[in-house]
């Protein structure tokens, strides 16, 4: 059978905080032992985008995902999805996410991944939606075996490690989205 | 410890998008990666995804002439949107999270950021709406007919007449948003959001008025179906 043809993607606009990251869909857990994931947003010149709209995914600390196709039995917290909305904060092009950190999941090979966090990124100008992963400066061995990251080229690999910050409780990780610019982060195809 | 189900979603097809950088709509520019996106081997993190298990909604989430809750009904032409969301082999995807957004009747968004079209607002209306596909994939808004509005792209750019579309599918690849457009819209000349996409896909985005999902003495129909990425039950299928 021959496929049919995919839907078009459209921009979100500057409204669609009407509908998606709403007050409170950052927050995936109220829990001690939650951290946090925060950035700055920029364009080509640099400026910070005022509109974007990020949306992250990532397994439990389990390594396993809410999901139908992870059929592995491993702890999934109570009420927590993995999923997560935010949009940028108008004024300073800021986001935050209060999540868990997730556990290992698997390679196309069985063999388990370093923990990350997939990261979708649209907003008002933004025809795409584009994927990028943000991974941890605190998993340095895990990281330097990780087949993704290993596929990166050395100098830009950094633009998908969210850097921990020295004693922020709970434990914060700056992840900064950039385009065009010469530290352009990494998206993906897949 | 029972295997995690790895499907393979065929490549995505970029000449059936817009291209990240669409000068004619000058935002664009700025925006989005210049370099070329790093091809990975897909994994469970890219195969899995929020649709499933994400949103609650309710009935009335997905009339948007009376979620305002005011008891009062929304002023506007009352149209039907329904359709289904297909995957690229035409099955109905279950569970999807349908979330549409758009301004009411006169072209007037309720959102902050919209100060200087001087139309009016609707207290009855919000203009947000959310439903799940069944288990024939098939979703059903009830709702007005979006009034064009203009904005500064250009000089005295309009936007043709418009539903936002988001669609959380069954993986992180079948993310969607897009918009719904009425057929023969006189706008659709000098917009750039509509024509940033490759002409021959651009029909894909444009509703069918359907006389059997037109409700008599009530509401005119309009039908969309949406095909997002990907086949749903091939796992491993050779990559060509
Ligand atoms: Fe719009």
């Amino acid at each position: 059978m021959s496929p049919l043809p995919p839907t078009p993607s459209q921009t979100v606009g500057p409204y669609f905080s009407m509908r998606l990251a709403l007050d409170g869909e950052n927050i995936l857990t109220r829990s001690d032992d939650r951290i946090v994931i925060s950035g700055r947003v920029t364009d080509g010149d640099g400026d910070h985008i005022e509109d974007a709209f990020l949306e992250i995914w990532q397994a439990a600390p389990s390594g396993r995902y809410r999901h139908p196709d992870d059929t592995r039995d491993l702890e999934l917290e109570e009420g927590f999805t993995g999923f997560g909305r935010a949009k940028t904060d108008f004024e300073t092009g800021e986001y935050r996410f209060e999540t868990l950190k997730p556990g290992p999941v698997p390679d196309a090979e069985g063999q388990d991944q370093a923990p990350h966090i997939a990261l979708i990124v649209q907003g008002r100008g933004m025809l795409n939606a584009v994927f990028t992963r943000i991974y941890f400066s605190d998993e340095a061995d895990k990281n330097a075996d990780d087949l993704v990251l290993r596929s990166v080229p050395t100098e830009r690999r950094g633009t998908l490690i969210a850097e921990l910050q020295e004693g922020s409780q709970p434990p914060e990780y700056r992840f900064d989205i950039k385009f065009q610019t010469d530290d352009e982060t990494v998206f993906f195809d897949f | 410890m029972t295997e995690p189900v790895l499907r393979h979603y065929g490549p995505k097809v970029y000449a059936d998008h817009a291209p990240f950088s669409y000068p004619d709509y000058k935002s664009t520019v700025k925006r989005g990666p210049t370099r070329d996106l790093l091809t990975i081997v897909q994994t469970l993190t890219e195969t899995t995804g929020p649709g499933p298990v994400w949103s609650e909604v309710s009935e009335e989430d997905s009339d948007l002439t009376t979620n305002a809750g005011t008891g009062e009904p929304a002023i506007g032409e009352r149209i039907i949107v329904t359709g289904k969301v297909l995957d690229e082999d035409g099955v109905g995807i279950p569970d999807v999270l349908v979330e549409i957004w758009q301004p009411n009747a006169c072209g007037r968004y309720v959102h902050w950021r919209e100060t200087a079209f001087p139309a009016p607002l609707d207290p009855n209306f919000i203009g947000v709406g959310q439903c799940m596909t069944d288990d024939e994939g098939t979703y059903r808004f009830m709702t007005v007919k979006p009034g064009p509005y203009p904005w500064g792209n250009h000089p005295n750019a309009w936007r043709p007449a418009h539903i936002h579309f988001s669609l959380l599918g069954p993986s992180l690849g079948s993310r969607l948003v897009t918009q719904m457009y009425f057929p023969g819209d006189p706008l659709f000349f000098q917009d750039p959001i509509f024509n940033s996409v490759p002409e021959h896909a651009r029909d894909r985005m444009i509703a069918t008025y359907d006389h059997d999902v037109t409700e008599e003495n009530f509401a005119l129909g309009w039908r969309w179906d949406i095909v997002l990425r990907g086949k749903a039950a091939t796992p491993f299928e050779d990559e060509d």
